[in-house]
């Protein structure tokens, strides 16, 4: 048995330890916007904060969540008005949508970690997610007015 | 892109296109809804004007009945239904915008609904092809004037006056002299309840009256949900006592199990059961693949379960097929004469008389589609009725293809249409949908069918595998007078019917039999082709190695003879015209991407401007710094003009890109904001095309697995800059595609300015690491 926190509800699990954290809250806890890309670590579709950090949640097991806080776009703010939310809308930044929670999430930790990056920083720091439609240049202009305002 | 219509012409595998021919006569059309509830209005082909005959050769025609696609609510509330599938491009915003507008709506109080598959209700449905705009723009403006006028109707009776006294502004109707006011939604009751007027009764907005059309000032109808992660794709539905299903699939097509232990499999936590799903080679259209399923309580311990199991394979005939092999196969195929598909003047002759002949050739490996949403679907069986959530692109052929292999009635299955994470052609197949209502009605419970990654990338329908080669005449003055194209390439229709090893006139008509080139002597031929796994569409189709091989074919000549590359083009492409391909030896007549000539013609003067803009917008002909280049290509495509210039800087064999330029003419456009992002989003496709995606098969089997074999560009490195040109028309020029025809061009102006960066010519997709040898 495990417990942790998922958008400040408390929860336990106690089936497979080596369940990802990213089928627990797909199947179990039915919040879909966290998504399923590649099941590797490599597209950064799945991405959730573990205790504030982004995390590819198709590589974290439910064990190694223990006690721990985590948020999903779900629960990234009450309104859905989060900068970086407001910053994706007012950029026009989705074609499909499909990876957007997890560039989301991705932004946000990036942003926490480093408030005011460079073009190059944020590009290193949004690398690992894929976006097959080919957002990017819009994604980095998000990126950019959350943390400039502008 | 796959339909054949009534434009098409007879093809050297007439047989084999029969099963793809839905043909659907108006006649037959309108006999098939007798008895249908709200009587279908299908539009004559002049009440389109100004666009007479788009969409109506579609299977199933055009729906232009505004009762099918609109309903008022007493507050007001306008819904309008999405009847294609939305992948990324828009259209399920600006289809319904354009509704809107011509109804004079007020935007934020219209509700948009996904349509189910039922193309006897709102016509064709199938997402591909780059068509929803350009078949969709003209009726929707008919649905949306229609209801204007029903509001209008409504009003003037309740106010006891003509129609003429009052007019539709702004979600009321008001009286002209009286300056009384009805909101739409007081009307509605009334307004909905009138016939539809007839035709000559509609006004059309003057395109200067226009609030959303043309402004792209709407943003996409899905943007609070997609950013709050609320929007639904195909996997997020849930049934209560659903199962889930993971499926271990033939390894190479046509596969059968031999033997199969699944005891670790069930001895996994939470795996229920087992079950078969019967193995289909090639040749069985969109049918599963067949293998076998492993059915649990949730998505881990089915993938865990499909892990432990031991399966034994026969791998059948195309168990030996190797892409290494396949490769010297294919280049020996384009070495030899092909059977012609064009034959102006004499090429061969001219060839074998000519001073000087230059020869190249282009290959490029099979290709994955790699959606960032791998295929998944919901299946309900229940009852002798079956209902489907998927993000298909095509969901009335789900809906068909799937109660034929269930066996049950069409009018039994029910197919929603979630949101797509991703298409390019590979949701255009709902084999994945298929799996699910068979295994559901094999569990007797709901069943959603996860497709890992891997599975998307080895069980896809692959983009065809190919070369071009290219042989071209000089003469004594270095004058171009013959241009030979052969292309040996497997065919989608080895997906829909026994191979013969010969294209589809839709794949010739990407770019074969078509070269825009003022020649003397031109030939097309294509050579024989057979193929070993499933072969299907891709975003762009037989375009993107046409396009590569012509524009780069066209930039190494010019660069053998010391020509700027750009003129030389424009030099090639020559005079002003409307190309008459019966002129220019086409033996059959040109597929037009299934629209007609009269109205799509090929002019070379657009074909030019394109070019000459992103030329201009680039600043070609400027001195750019050691390790830098341009590169410049132009292509018709899905009845659009775009040309791209690609700016490369290669330092220690790692290629940046910091700018692009790309010029479309897409006739007249109603979202410019969405083409931008289309144009952009095609950059970094032509990127991942051109620098990473090749399929490479062993034992019939593909080898790639995931993004770390199987790469795609990332944000770290892509197109970084990317200006989108688009030209402008009046509403009468007409509209064309977009969704695809940007990525053909950026692979060849790409390799094109890697050439003029570093003298390195690139002849083989993907890049990969040439670039560091």
């Amino acid at each position: 048995m495990v417990k942790f926190t998922v958008n400040n509800v408390a929860k336990e699990f106690d089936g497979d330890m080596d369940t990802p954290l990213l089928w627990f809250i797909r199947d179990e806890l039915g919040l879909p916007g966290t998504k399923f890309g590649c099941g590797a670590g490599l597209c950064g579709a799945c991405t959730v904060h573990v205790d504030g950090v982004a995390v590819r949640s198709c590589q974290t097991s439910v064990s190694q969540a223990a006690g721990k806080s985590i948020t999903t776009i779900e629960g990234l703010s009450e309104d859905g008005n989060h900068p970086v939310q407001v910053a994706w809308r007012d950029q026009n930044v989705p074609q499909c949508g499909f990876c957007q929670s997890g560039q989301i999430m991705q932004a946000v930790s990036l942003l926490t970690e480093n408030p005011n990056p460079t073009d190059a920083e944020i590009q290193a720091g949004m690398e690992g997610n894929i976006c097959r439609c080919g957002c990017y240049q819009r994604i980095n202009s998000a990126v950019k007015q959350a943390s400039t305002g502008v | 892109m796959l339909h054949m219509n009534k434009y098409n012409a007879a093809n050297p595998s007439e047989d084999a296109g029969v099963s793809i021919i839905q043909n659907v006569s108006r006649r037959s059309l309108l006999a098939g809804i007798t008895g249908f509830a709200v009587a279908i209005q299908v539009m004559p082909a002049m009440a389109l004007d100004p666009y007479p005959h788009a969409g109506t050769s579609m299977p199933n025609g055009v729906v232009n009945n505004p009762h099918a696609f609109v309903s008022i609510d007493k507050d007001g509330t306008i819904t309008i239904m999405a009847h294609r599938s939305e992948m990324g491009t828009g259209s399920r915003t600006t289809l319904p915008m354009i509704v809107a507008d011509e109804m004079d709506a007020d935007w934020d109080q219209v509700k948009i609904v996904q349509a189910e598959g039922d193309e006897k209700k709102y016509g064709n449905q199938n997402t591909d092809g780059s068509r929803s705009l350009r078949h969709h723009i003209q009726p929707m403006r008919e649905i949306g004037a229609s209801v204007r006028y029903m509001l209008e109707q409504a009003a003037a009776k309740v106010w006891d006056t003509d129609i003429s006294n009052v007019r539709a502004v702004n979600h009321q109707v008001v009286h002209k002299t009286l300056g009384k006011r009805l909101g739409y939604g007081d009307l509605a009751e009334a307004a909905m309840g009138l016939d539809v007027p007839a035709r000559e009764n509609l006004r059309f907005k003057d395109e200067k009256e226009f609030r959303y059309i043309g402004k792209g000032a709407v943003q996409i109808y899905d943007l609070h949900d997609i950013t709050t992660g609320k929007a639904v794709y195909g996997a997020d539905v849930g049934l209560p006592g659903m199962k889930y299903a993971v499926i271990a699939r033939s390894p190479a097509v046509g596969a059968i199990v031999k033997s199969v232990n699944d005891k670790a499999a069930l001895a996994v936590a939470g795996v229920e059961k087992i079950v078969m799903i019967p193995v289909a080679g090639l040749g069985s259209k969109f049918k599963p693949k067949g293998g076998v399923a492993v059915i649990a309580k949730n998505t881990w311990a089915a993938i865990k379960g499909r892990d432990a199991l031991e399966i034994e394979w026969d791998l059948g005939e195309h168990g030996s097929f190797n892409t290494a092999d396949y490769e010297k196969e294919l280049r020996a195929s384009a070495n030899a004469p092909g059977s012609s598909v064009r034959s102006q003047g004499d090429a061969d002759g001219t060839l074998e008389s000519a001073a000087k002949v230059f020869t190249v050739e282009y290959y490029q490996p099979h290709l994955a589609h790699a959606p960032m949403e791998p295929p998944a679907a919901i299946a309900n069986y229940a009852d002798g009725k079956l209902e489907i959530w998927a993000p298909v692109q095509s969901p009335y052929t789900a809906r068909t293809d799937t109660a034929e292999y269930v066996g049950l009635k069409e009018e039994d299955v029910r197919v929603n249409v979630t949101l797509l994470g991703g298409g390019f052609g590979r949701k255009s197949k709902a084999d994945f949908a298929t799996e699910a209502a068979f295994l559901s009605k094999e569990v007797g419970a709901p069943v959603r069918v996860q497709w890992t990654r891997e599975d998307d990338i080895q069980h896809s329908y692959y983009h065809t595998s190919s070369v071009e080669k290219i042989d071209i005449g000089l003469n004594a003055d270095d004058k171009v007078i013959a241009w030979r194209h052969r292309s040996a390439a497997p065919s989608f229709l080895s997906t829909f019917a026994p191979d013969a090893g010969v294209q589809h006139p839709v794949e010739i008509g990407m770019g074969l039999e078509n070269l825009p080139y003022e020649i003397e002597n031109i030939s097309a031929e294509q050579c024989k082709a057979m193929a070993h796994t499933r072969v299907g569409w891709y975003r762009s189709v037989s375009n993107i190695p046409r396009a590569f091989a012509v524009q780069s074919a066209t930039a190494e000549l010019a660069h053998a003879l010391g020509r700027d590359q750009k003129e030389f083009l424009l030099e090639l492409i020559g005079s002003d015209r409307n190309l008459d391909w019966e002129k220019n030896g086409l033996p059959q007549a040109y597929w037009n991407q299934g629209e007609p000539y009269d109205e799509f013609p090929f002019d070379t003067a657009r074909l030019k401007a394109v070019l000459n803009t992103v030329a201009e917008k680039a600043g070609w002909g400027k001195e750019l710094p050691k390790g830098e280049g341009l590169g410049i290509a132009v292509h018709r495509s899905f009845v659009s003009y775009v040309a791209t210039a690609v700016h490369v800087k290669v330092v220690d064999g790692k290629l940046t890109v910091p700018e692009a330029h790309v010029a479309i003419d897409a006739g007249y456009v109603a979202n410019p904001e969405r083409v931008r992002s289309q144009m952009q989003g095609a950059c970094v496709f032509g990127m991942t095309v051109a620098m990473y995606s090749g399929i490479t098969f062993e034992d019939g089997a593909v080898q790639e697995g995931n993004f770390h074999d199987y790469e795609m560009t990332r944000n770290s490195n892509f197109p970084t800059t990317v200006h989108a040109h688009i030209t402008d028309h009046p509403f009468e020029v007409h509209a064309t595609g977009v969704g695809e025809p940007g990525v053909p061009p950026f692979i060849p102006a790409l390799t094109n300015a890697i050439f003029n960066a570093t003298g390195q010519r690139i002849r083989n997709l993907p890049i990969g690491d040439q670039l560091k040898a």
